[in-house]
């Protein structure tokens, strides 16, 4: 790896082009100077502008998503990659649609990682703890490495929400991996083969269903909606022109970017 | 000092009564124990494997909570979580190789070199609060309640942790006796409530129970008070299938010894948590009158 040219080294550097967002009919090609980096994707090196995400560096190099690229927008999980740096024994991760590429990665992404779901029939549980230990017993091989935790790339406390659920506090257990996206590294760095994402998925959806309070006003403004609260404006705004329609939506009061949360509109009419 | 409480796991669910009669009765004390706000399960069982260290990384891990919160002692209540704790403290504090393994290994986190105090319930009583105070809160005595100190394995062995005297202890005799009760001296105080073999080997594991708590009746005791959840389990819980097991089996009230303290204190009963108990547990209060005198 000491090899490899340095990077930043000015003869390696290339022009990157991007075409501008109008067109080329509308204005002239706008030119980037984009500085080239060596990457090394499973293991082969390619060298691609340093301002790309891991994503598009992979098909800047010729990889094509033909499916399961995810969603690009950092959110489904399907594009999990892990990386090392030249000289550093640690592992890192990102997402590869989130992550800008750093010169002399070694990366490989790892969409999917296999990991058994207990399967249940959720109308029978609960949302007791003892339920919960019993669909996934290897909980208890939990021993605290925090290896979960250091791979996430979402910076989800992975150990921290296992140790609530081995204590059975599945409230604190669904709020702390709230920002889970189900990509899986943390099981595919467990020591005690547990697959955390799968159990904090169950643990939310039992604090939705079993632990959060219901929202007691939603069936008195359901019982309102169908005793007929909002007939008449319904049938008055249906009853307008098209035009009359249009101006009154354009001239509708809007809440302001920044409202307070006492914030309420002039008419509350129709509300 | 500032006092962290380490609960463990098993006090926030099936040792409820462990906890809350424990909170309630540090509260008629006017000593404020602050939860861990970041913990994670002490491991439960201290690897008896010397090269064993991964099995260490829990309760380091947990000490190293306690320290980064500002705390310079932890206070635990189940004797389990006492046990691997105070002995992963004096792993780090006393063996430099090992404590470098394991601070090089959570490398995440800040380096540990033992400097949390680690206290159970009744050291901290002894050392901290003083008997006497113990007596000065009581408003309810536990007179003629005749109890069996059950110590176990893991507040006493090994003797570098133990709170008291391997094999002749007293200090939970002096905490009964400050409560008003008489503490029964028994044979079997010290000896191995079969632990998991519950697991392993039931049947054995119950006769191992069973003769213990035969000890305990043998020597006039009316109930027997312990401080650890897995006791609890084997010498409590498992009372229903000892009494089919054996003809001559009767039923013994099990307490946690912060029971009996709330209970001395007036603490409402509702912090104990007795449901959690067999109902024998609160028969024998009645019987001697002791939640009858509990003030309003």
């Amino acid at each position: 790896m000491s090899k490899r040219p340095s990077v930043g080294s000015t003869g390696e550097d290339q022009i990157f082009r991007r075409p501008s967002a109008g067109g080329a009919a509308e204005a002239p090609v706008e030119e980037i100077e984009v500085r080239m980096i060596p990457i090394y994707i499973m293991g082969k090196r390619y060298e691609v502008p340093e301002t790309l995400t891991i994503m598009k560096a992979m098909e800047y190099a010729g990889f094509q998503y033909i499916r399961g690229c995810g969603c690009r927008g950092g959110v489904c999980g399907a594009c999990a990659t892990v990386y090392r740096k030249p000289g550093d024994y640690k592992i890192y991760t990102g997402l590869a649609c989130q992550t800008v590429v750093e010169p002399e990665m070694y990366l490989t992404q790892l969409p999917f990682y296999p990991a058994n779901r207990a399967i249940y029939e959720f109308n029978e549980l609960t949302g007791k703890p003892e339920e919960v230990h019993a669909l996934y017993p290897e909980l208890f091989r939990c021993v605290a490495c925090n290896a979960c935790s250091k791979v996430c790339p979402m910076d989800v406390e992975v150990m921290d929400y296992i140790a609530a659920v081995k204590r059975g506090d599945l409230k604190a257990a669904s709020e702390i991996s709230f920002d889970c996206i189900q990509c899986g590294l943390c099981a595919s760095r467990c020591m005690g083969e547990l697959p955390q994402y799968h159990i904090g998925q169950l643990v939310r959806r039992i604090n939705g269903a079993y632990l959060t309070p219901r929202a007691e006003h939603l069936a008195t403004m359901v019982a309102n909606i169908e005793a007929g609260r909002y007939k008449e404006c319904l049938d008055k705004v249906k009853g307008l022109d098209a035009d009359t329609l249009r101006n009154i939506y354009q001239e509708r009061e809007l809440e302001p970017a920044v409202a307070g949360e006492d914030w309420t509109p002039k008419s509350n009419e129709c509300l | 000092m500032k006092l962290g409480y380490y609960p463990g796991c098993t006090l926030k669910t099936k040792a409820k009564n462990l906890e809350d009669s424990a909170l309630a009765s540090l509260e008629v004390l006017g000593i404020e124990a602050t939860e861990l706000e970041r913990w994670n399960c002490c491991g439960a069982v201290y690897s008896l494997a010397d090269d064993d260290l991964i099995h260490i990384v829990a309760p380091v891990r947990d000490l190293i909570r306690a320290q980064q919160q500002g705390y310079d002692t932890v206070i635990t209540l189940c004797s389990m979580c006492y046990n691997t704790l105070a002995r992963a403290n004096e792993l780090m504090k006393n063996d430099e190789e090992k404590r470098n393994t394991l601070n090089d290994f959570m490398d995440e986190e800040p380096d540990y070199f033992g400097d949390v105090k680690v206290v159970h319930f009744l050291n901290f009583l002894e050392d901290e609060v003083g008997w006497d105070k113990v007596k000065e809160a009581v408003k309810v005595p536990l007179n003629g309640l005749k109890v069996a100190p059950y110590y176990g394995c893991t507040l006493l062995r090994p003797k570098e942790v133990g709170i008291d005297h391997p094999d002749n202890p007293v200090m939970f005799h002096k905490f009964l006796n400050a409560l008003g009760a008489e503490a029964v001296d028994f044979d079997s105080a010290t000896e191995c409530c079969s632990a998991y073999q519950s697991l392993a080997h039931p049947d054995i594991a119950l006769k191992v129970s069973y003769d213990i708590l035969q000890d305990a009746t043998n020597k006039g005791a009316d109930a027997l008070a312990l401080a650890c959840p897995l006791c609890d389990y084997n010498l409590g819980r498992k009372q229903g299938k000892m009494l089919e097991m054996f003809e001559s089996a009767n039923e013994v009230p099990i307490y946690y010894f912060t029971h009996l303290m709330a209970v001395a204190f007036g603490v409402p009963i509702d912090r104990n948590h007795f449901e959690l108990n067999r109902e024998s547990s609160v028969e024998l209060l009645k019987l001697k009158n002791l939640l009858s005198e509990v003030p309003a």
